[in-house]
């Protein structure tokens, strides 16, 4: 690794930590962001002659607030300064304030960094654009890439998302338990939101999201290393991993969506799936069950399947009927029925789908799966209806093109006995 | 005698490498361990999960189980090799070599009192 690539990467990770308690110091992102650049041009230049410092954290910090208070010193020379005695002497400084840096104080600094990129009032898409930039660090461009918008358009979505933040008026103080709570919750949704933005991607932008996957788990391994004891938290990194796991399996060569009960599963990555089913298992001690453990839970026992026969479909149904209770929506319910299928056969999920067809008239899978269970029942003429339906809602191309493939099978299937079809 | 060189460095950085410099890392240390199982002074080689994995028991009355690491430290314990060696100079030397391959933390160099290789896991 080359010297710049290490300091990249020693940035990166300090980055959090040093920009949250900026933050706390000029509660003011901006400030705090800037003083946190000038502190990394600063050690571009410092730590290659003089070695890293132990804690880069520490060092960051100082510095970037020492940059920071001479450019308000520069710039308004007649106001008075603020916290004098702590610039003053700097001999010491980056061991003191290591010292205070204890795990609570900057467990709240990221804490809070994180939360005011999903403030409420902001898009979805603007809060993950705005933890890419000032949490993980994302350059503008690399976030555009993602986004597959120009980097102007980028740009313009932070600088908007950034001004809408700084109005909102987000507490400096040590939140309480409750609120500690509530800030967790919001972050570990924004933390899931990434990672979707990546898992979600088909054909063209798989490569270019696949980073958000991983910087979501980054993020998510980040929350847990200041959570240890909280069980959702660790169902979301271990569902993260999970699903992340099967990356190289999920896309065929020409960027063609691959099935569950398609994929290689040599592809899985194991060093994955053996994190993610150690979370989950630690997470299921505290019995305090919730959405994110149960999501993990079905995905654990795909991944410990070796062959797709091999899948505990009864269990998977099991756990989709706890997450209704826990977290109702038709989508749940469109995915229990899928396992559904599998224990039970076609005609059972059939019926269990069908009083869905109003909230998701609209949706892509609903009709994808409602062919498929038609398929298997052999009623080829509703299949047939329900794929062509599926087809015009599909988002991508992509999931049009798997939806046409189940419509070849079908009319390969039913043409030589389309006299008996319908029997 | 053998010697534990147990792997300390900080997991936020060693996480914050790309796929590729990760790789790269482990190739190069791979080289090392290469040379040493070559001279039949490689013994088990570990690397751990994240720490965000671990759990702690802590042989209170009664036992209390933690979640997270033993210790809360900087620096956490990422992995270990044992290797076979004469003296401290050589087990640092070693070290020395997983070092060049590996940027930042530190080794901690441990002679082995008892050693049970084990053999049922591979």
């Amino acid at each position: 690794m080359t010297d710049t690539a290490w300091i990249d990467a020693a940035l990166t990770s300090a980055r959090p930590q040093a920009v949250g308690a900026l933050l706390r110091y000029f509660r003011d992102l901006d400030t705090a962001e800037e003083a946190f650049q000038n502190a990394c041009l600063r050690a571009l230049k410092s730590w290659p002659q003089n070695g890293p410092p132990r804690d880069p954290a520490a060092w960051l910090i100082m510095v970037g607030r020492n940059a920071a208070i001479d450019e308000v010193r520069r710039n308004r020379k007649q106001t008075p300064l603020p916290e004098d005695a702590a610039i003053s002497d700097l001999d010491d400084a980056e061991e003191r304030l290591a010292d205070r840096l204890d795990g609570s104080h900057y467990r709240d600094d990221i804490l809070r960094l994180l939360f005011i990129c999903c403030h409420p009032d902001l898009p979805a898409t603007q809060q993950i654009a705005l933890a890419l930039r000032i949490v993980s660090g994302l350059t503008v461009k690399q976030i555009a890439r993602a986004f597959l918008v120009s980097e102007a358009a980028m740009e313009q979505r932070i600088t908007r998302a950034k001004a809408r933040v700084a109005d909102a008026d987000v507490p400096f103080e040590t939140p309480g338990a409750v609120e500690r709570g509530e800030r967790l919750a919001a972050v570990a949704a924004m933390i899931y939101l990434i990672f979707n933005e990546g898992y979600s991607a088909s054909g063209d932008a798989v490569q270019a999201r696949r980073p958000l996957c991983e910087e979501a788990i980054r993020l998510a391994r980040l929350l847990l290393r200041l959570f240890p004891g909280e069980p959702e938290i660790m169902g979301l990194t271990a569902l993260c991993l999970l699903q992340h796991a099967r990356a190289a399996a999920r896309f065929n060569a020409a960027g063609e969506v691959v099935l569950l009960d398609e994929q290689d599963r040599t592809l899985w990555n194991q060093k994955m799936i053996a994190e993610g089913l150690a979370l989950i298992d630690k997470a299921m001690r505290h019995r305090r069950s919730g959405a994110y453990q149960i999501q993990a839970a079905i995905a654990a026992l795909h991944a410990r399947a070796e062959k797709p026969e091999d899948t505990d479909w009864a269990q998977i149904d099991l756990l989709y009927g706890a997450l209704e209770l826990a977290q109702p929506s038709p989508v749940v319910t469109l995915n229990r029925a899928v396992a559904v299928s599998k224990v039970r056969g076609a005609a059972a999920a059939l019926e269990m789908i069908e009083p869905l067809a109003g909230r998701l008239s609209n949706y892509f899978h609903y009709f994808g799966v409602r062919g498929a269970f038609l398929m298997q029942l052999g009623r080829h003429d509703e299949a047939r209806i329900a794929f062509d339906r599926a087809i015009a809602l599909a988002n991508t191309s992509a999931e049009a093109a798997h939806i046409r493939m189940h419509l070849d099978r079908l009319m390969r299937d039913s043409a030589p006995r389309d006299a008996t079809a319908g029997k | 005698m053998l010697y534990a060189i147990l792997c300390y460095h900080d997991e936020d950085f060693v996480g914050s490498w790309s796929k590729e410099q990760d790789a790269a890392v482990m190739k190069k240390l791979a080289v090392v361990q290469e040379k040493l199982a070559k001279q039949g002074r490689l013994g088990p080689v570990a690397r751990l999960l994240p720490t965000t994995a671990a759990a702690t028991l802590r042989k209170d009355d009664p036992p209390l189980v933690i979640d997270g690491p033993y210790a809360e430290t900087k620096e956490q314990l990422l992995g270990f090799y044992i290797i076979d060696c004469k003296t401290l100079d050589e087990a640092l030397d070693v070290a020395r070599d997983l070092g060049a391959a590996n940027p930042g933390g530190a080794y901690e160099i441990r002679p082995v009192g008892t050693f049970a290789p084990g053999g049922a896991v591979t």
